[in-house]
């Protein structure tokens, strides 16, 4: 494209622009993200730690707390098991339940509300899907089971958010409600205090539900999927530059984007190198990337899209940020905001099936504690960087601080320390999600976006 | 938005100076027991800024947001380029090409600035958002605009200073071809610098043809930019003309008692303003 002589082109007009006005200039400097203004990777390197040393560090704080966690369990747990394939993958699993529910989760979280509802609703869901499969009984097939429960979880959400948004009661105080309603009827589902629902695998329309966790992907399979998986985000990400490049607009120099392609392939490889290595017994072999790793990285990769690309995301963010600037903007709040709230419960829904499934294809009123589900999840999306303020955070977030809270929850189980055990389980995931508020208070302090009257 | 009857007048509302952009003619407006507007009449025309003063309470919002589609006049009649409209609603406003920008300036600080120039109206292809046309169109607007002190389109409004928001949220109002914007209080939060800047974003618009309209308490921002004055007084248009026929004495007695000097405000010439 081109501009009038004299005037400024508009593929430049985005970079540093001679500035007429210093002081102007000078005062936004520090909080200007740091890939639109570098050419180079070593600018790049240099603007990000500029960046983080500003409080806004985006997922680092979570990987590092992935990695203190992987050190300090692996040194202080019995015979340094933590970090034991067979342990890993156990984490992977129990943390995708977390993923999930913290994704969900962050759907709300961003428009600055809050959904506490998501663990007796996801539970609720699962146990649904569950009977649906029921032979005898309804005996629906796997997938007609788990839409149904989907929808039914979806309108559960219609119910909260319309509350929420079209009458304008607290979230906190509709999603309690609907919490505490939902922990009692999931005890008549489940049949009474000590009923049960479960899956057979050897049904194979049952062993559907049971494998979603439990199921195994052949090795070479998996590796093949990763190549797969590998190749599209790389196709993507290389395609996104080079097209922003040819339009004269700003991209990220392409030995950045390599690597970052070259990073998803590393985690990708290493994932599915743990999860291949056998982890049976001398007698059985146990090896393969569990199904539910895909399934999670689906939930992800839709969510993400709907996020960030779509007029749905975008509003869910200018809500979060300024609700009076979208209503003005002729944005349907309360709309974006029911259709909100019903997606939460809908991906919900999904966690909750996991979550059966992670349990050998069986509720219990032990295994389906709807109360410490919603606290991790909760704690999970904010530890992950999902701001509790609305407006900022994404997906992946909850799938990090997901794997964190797991990570805990898992590692504390391993210290064999009798009585203390339980009381941990709670004490050590509330002390990081109190770090992990403080960051996000601290951080928005730092960038000076004070929320305006 | 609804037309009557065709005007007899093509009037372009160009800068012939016959016909204003934008007229009001008799507008009424009262809640309830309180009557806000009396017979307002007043004149936006094309390619100047026209200040409007008043003190607190003199009805200059509500006369702003009549404009804007916020409130509908219980009498009177608006022209839109000679052609009497109706505005029910500022969706009608913004199809005629009238936007407001008003004090707090509606940014959503977590977005950025190309996001916040197109809130509520995204580019979508094949149903996602096409951010490179965005960001190329609002790169272009901000451009012609010189609004060049931002660093970066892609920064969130959160890291920008109060004249930066200000500039954006009049890009904002500008980008969709627009004819009338309304500014209220644009200065009032800056700083000497940034006011500058904005003051001069502002005689950029006029210079694009645009009709401008300047609410704001500060005179001397009001005489630097403003070719015409209209000055409001417990619901009345006082006084109404060229900057010449005014200085900051007499606006600041029209202000305060509706009259300068005894007399009421007599025009200096039939002809409206030459800026």
């Amino acid at each position: 494209m081109t501009a009038d002589p004299g005037e400024t082109p508009a593929g430049t007009a985005d970079t540093a622009v001679a500035a007429d006005l210093t002081a102007a200039s000078e005062a936004a400097a520090a909080d200007v993200p740091p890939e639109l203004l570098a050419q180079s990777l070593g600018q790049y390197l240099r603007a990000w730690w500029v960046r983080i040393r500003s409080g806004d560090s985006g997922i680092l704080p979570v990987v590092l707390g992935l990695v203190v966690v992987a050190v300090v369990f692996e040194i202080i747990t019995p015979e340094h098991a933590f970090l034991r394939p067979s342990n890993l993958v156990y984490i992977f699993g129990l943390s995708t339940v977390y993923m999930v529910l913290a994704m969900a989760e962050t759907v709300v979280l961003l428009l600055g509300e809050i959904d506490l509802s998501v663990g007796a609703v996801a539970l609720f869901g699962g146990v649904i899907a569950f009977k649906l499969v029921q032979q005898p009984g309804p005996a629906w097939p796997w997938w007609a089971a788990m839409l149904a429960a989907l929808v039914g979880c979806g309108l559960i959400g219609t119910f909260t958010g319309t509350l929420t948004a079209r009458l304008r009661i607290p979230s906190f105080v509709v999603s309690l409600a609907m919490f505490l309603l939902f922990s009692g009827i999931l005890v008549v589902v489940l049949g009474g205090a000590n009923g049960t629902v479960s899956v057979s695998s050897s049904a194979p329309n049952q062993r559907v539900f049971y494998d979603m966790v439990q199921g195994l992907i052949a090795p070479v399979a998996g590796w093949v999927a990763l190549a797969v998986v590998v190749g599209a985000v790389g196709t993507a990400l290389w395609l996104r530059a080079a097209a922003r490049r040819r339009q004269g607009l700003v991209a990220p120099p392409a030995s950045l984007t390599a690597i970052r392609i070259a990073l998803v392939a590393l985690v990708g490889a290493a994932v599915v190198l743990i999860c291949n290595i056998n982890r049976g017994t001398a007698l059985v072999t146990v090896q393969g990337v569990p199904w539910v790793i895909p399934i999670v990285l689906v939930v992800l990769g839709v969510l993400t899209l709907l996020l960030q690309r779509t007029r749905f995301g975008r509003y869910v963010y200018a809500i979060g940020g300024n609700p009076e600037a979208a209503r003005r903007a002729g944005v349907s709040v309360a709309a974006i905001r029911t259709w909100a709230f019903a997606l939460c419960s809908a991906i919900a829904g999904l966690g909750g099936i996991l979550l059966g499934s992670f349990f050998f294809g069986q509720y219990s009123t032990n295994t389906a504690d709807p109360g410490q589900l919603v606290l991790y999840s909760v704690a999970a999306a904010v530890i992950g960087g999902v701001s509790l303020f609305g407006g900022r955070g994404k997906a992946i977030h909850g799938v990090l601080g997901g794997l964190l809270v797991g990570a805990i929850a898992y590692g504390v189980s391993l210290l064999s320390l009798g009585q203390l055990a339980t009381p941990l389980q709670y004490i050590v995931p509330g002390v990081v999600l109190i770090v992990a508020v403080l960051v996000d208070v601290l951080s928005r302090r730092g960038t000076g976006s004070v929320t305006r009257a | 938005m609804t037309e009557m009857n065709e005007a007899p007048e093509g009037a372009s509302g160009g800068g012939d100076g016959a016909e204003p952009l934008l007229k009001l003619r008799g507008i009424e407006k009262h809640f309830g027991p309180v009557q806000a507007l009396y017979g307002v009449d007043l004149d936006l025309p094309a390619g100047q800024v026209t200040g409007l003063c008043g003190d607190n309470g003199a009805g200059k919002s509500v006369l702003t947001r009549t404009i804007a589609g916020v409130h509908q006049p219980d009498h009177g009649q608006i022209y839109f380029e000679g052609r009497p409209v109706h505005i029910r609603s500022t969706r009608d406003a913004a199809a005629l090409g009238i936007e407001t920008v008003y004090q707090d300036l509606a940014l959503a600080d977590n977005l950025d600035i190309v996001q916040n120039m197109f809130l509520g109206r995204e580019r979508l292809r094949r149903g996602l958002l096409d951010e490179d046309s965005m960001e190329l169109q609002a790169a272009e607007t901000l451009s012609t605009l010189r609004v060049t002190t931002v660093r970066s389109i892609r920064q969130p409004v959160a890291s920008l200073s109060g004249g930066q928001r200000q500039s954006v949220a009049v890009a904002k109002a500008v980008m969709w071809n627009s004819k009338v914007v309304l500014l209220d209080e644009p200065t009032a939060a800056l700083g000497v610098v940034q006011t500058r800047v904005v003051l001069d974003l502002v005689k950029r618009l006029r210079d694009r043809g645009l009709a401008v309209m300047v609410i704001s308490h500060n005179l001397n921002d009001v005489f630097e930019v403003a070719d015409r004055i209209a000055v409001l007084f417990l619901g009345r248009m006082v006084a109404e003309g060229p900057t010449a026929d005014f200085d900051r004495q007499s606006v600041v007695e029209y202000m305060t008692t509706g009259s300068s000097g005894g007399r009421p405000f007599e025009p200096a010439g039939s002809a409206s303003g030459e800026g």
